[in-house]
């Protein structure tokens, strides 16, 4: 790889010993990717808790603290696994929790802005039309991609981390224009009407091109989709896909002028087909999640009006992050939502909660329905079955204690 | 002996026991992150041990969480001697790199034609090349 003055100087330890193991480790994942030199980043959110990282991760990022590691780009961190006032409820470790609190200190010490979303893009930062970032999840990705125009690769928690610490990322991926490009086309017939609707589509899509480097095309729909909506369309591609980036004709900014030559065309029956998919078990309907990715105001708005006057009868879990929380509360929709029994975890996600299995055995969970396509693929490890329906029939679950 | 030429490489030489699998891989889906041991129901590998194997598999899943996996198996002293993917994407190349695991993306012949799971094999990153011993 080519070299600056700065970033030899960095791997002769003249910026410390943290910045030197950093860059060092991000010069051998770029000669893997071929890349030719770095970029600068101007932002970077990584994903670190006790649950992903264990107690290797963590002492490791002790030692980071230690050698004096500091972040030279502002860097936020993703959902995490423990919700502080829920855990005892949860039934989570308290030794783990213990460690998290750890975690959170030592990642503040090297002045890692801790604000535990997956909505980053929503309401922390909004990068613009090429600007070079370092993000992961793998939702924040697609949607800097795709929608912002911005440029990341996934950036693994160590990876983000070191792009945090040098202030810059391998080119190679998403950074070039030549990887950018659509490489198949999806023409949108249904009406998706509903969030859990453009999950679907990214199923669809996503399982039947599963390639990091492939890039749909969606055009041909009726109306401008919101922010809500390409979020759990972008959430869905990657997790079922691996995808990191997709074009929306007339919506997203760098969309082309003409349509690949591979085509699909998703219509009703395909969206239905997705519905009747999931096999429903022992018909268990005590476990409904609205999580993956937490919800915005919007999403809280809307759930609040949904459950409003109803009450759930087995367990209902909203996940979202600070911000959003007290903002909900200063709207009412967080009380609407507590007084139907809807628990509301904060700075988590369902999906990576410390010792979820356990959970699901304590309280025999067999099923999880949800409206979001993404945590429906990638809770299966958990060994729930999981099924997608629609927001308002998910919370017709959620009170009537019937799954349909 | 046997070669697969490999297109992507990263790390020192190793030798060990092939484990093949048909079916792509996710540290975070698949594995028992505390025995080393597939259990993902339904895995064509369920019930296997990827502890000190030279893992092929043809495609990479999951998500970002898996970039701290490797490093936590490590740790726990139950990880893989290599990986060998056929497609892989950043998160597992960052991963592996992170914990000091040989990784290689790319391959020809395609593994099931010249290895088995149990044959002894050596991966050698700078020359992206395995041999079957």
């Amino acid at each position: 790889m080519e070299l600056t003055s700065e970033e030899r100087a960095i791997l002769a330890g003249e910026r410390g010993e943290a910045q030197r193991r950093a860059l060092e480790y991000q010069l051998e994942v770029g000669r893997f990717w071929g890349a030719k030199r770095f970029v600068p980043v101007t932002n970077v959110h990584m994903m670190g808790d006790i649950e992903v990282m264990g107690d290797g991760g963590l002492a490791w990022l002790k030692e980071e603290a230690d050698l004096g590691a500091r972040c030279q780009v502002a860097t936020t961190t993703n959902a995490r696994c423990i919700d502080f006032a829920h855990c005892d409820r949860l039934g989570q470790d308290a030794g783990e929790v213990a460690k998290e609190r750890e975690l959170i200190a030592t990642l503040r010490r090297m002045d890692v802005v801790t604000t535990d979303t997956c909505i980053n893009y929503q309401t922390v930062y909004q990068p613009h039309l090429g600007e070079h970032v370092a993000w992961g999840d793998t939702g924040t990705v697609i949607y800097a991609n795709s929608v912002f125009g911005a440029r990341s690769n996934f950036e693994s928690g160590p990876a983000a981390l070191a792009a945090a610490l040098t202030g810059r990322t391998p080119e190679y991926g998403f950074h070039l224009d030549e990887k950018r490009k659509g490489t198949f086309a999806v023409e949108l017939k249904a009406r998706l009407d509903d969030l859990a609707d453009w999950g679907a589509v990214g199923k669809l899509v996503g399982e039947s091109h599963q390639d990091y480097f492939a890039v749909p095309v969606f055009h041909g729909f009726h109306r401008a989709p919101h922010a809500d909506e390409l979020k759990h369309l972008g959430a869905a591609l990657a997790s079922y896909g691996s995808m990191a980036m997709f074009h929306f004709v007339g919506v997203t900014p760098e969309a082309p002028a003409t349509l690949p030559a591979e085509k699909m065309v998703i219509g009703e029956k395909e969206i239905e087909s997705v519905y009747a998919g999931y096999k429903l078990g022992d018909g268990d309907a005590r476990l409904v999640v609205f999580s993956g990715p937490q919800q915005s105001l919007l999403e809280m708005k809307k759930l609040a009006e949904l459950f409003h006057g109803r009450k759930v009868q087995g367990s209902c879990f909203v996940t979202t992050n600070g911000a959003v929380l007290a903002q909900s509360r200063d709207l009412g929709y967080a009380q609407a939502l507590e007084k139907a029994g809807v628990s509301i975890l904060q700075g988590v996600c369902f999906y990576i909660l410390q010792n979820l299995s356990l959970m699901r055995e304590r309280n025999r969970w067999t099923n999880m329905v949800s409206n979001s396509a993404k945590i429906v693929n990638i809770i299966g490890a958990h060994r729930f079955n999981t099924i997608l329906r629609r927001t308002a029939d998910c919370v017709e679950v959620a009170c009537s204690g019937i799954l349909k | 002996m046997k070669r697969i030429q490999v297109n992507q490489a990263y790390g020192p030489v190793v030798e060990g026991e092939a484990l093949v699998s048909e079916e792509g891989f996710s540290p975070r889906y698949d594995l028992d992150r505390w025995s080393g041991l597939i259990t993902k129901p339904g895995h064509r590998l369920e019930g296997m041990s990827i502890v000190d194997k030279i893992c092929f598999f043809p495609t990479a899943k999951g998500g970002i969480a898996a970039g701290w996996a490797f490093y936590d198996i490590k740790w726990k002293k139950i990880a893989p001697k290599a990986f060998v993917f056929g497609v892989t994407n950043p998160v597992m190349v960052q991963g592996a790199i992170f914990a000091g695991i040989p990784i290689t993306a790319g391959w020809s012949p395609q593994p099931r034609d010249v290895v088995k799971t149990g044959d002894r094999v050596r991966v050698d990153p700078a020359r992206k090349l395995i041999e079957v011993l």
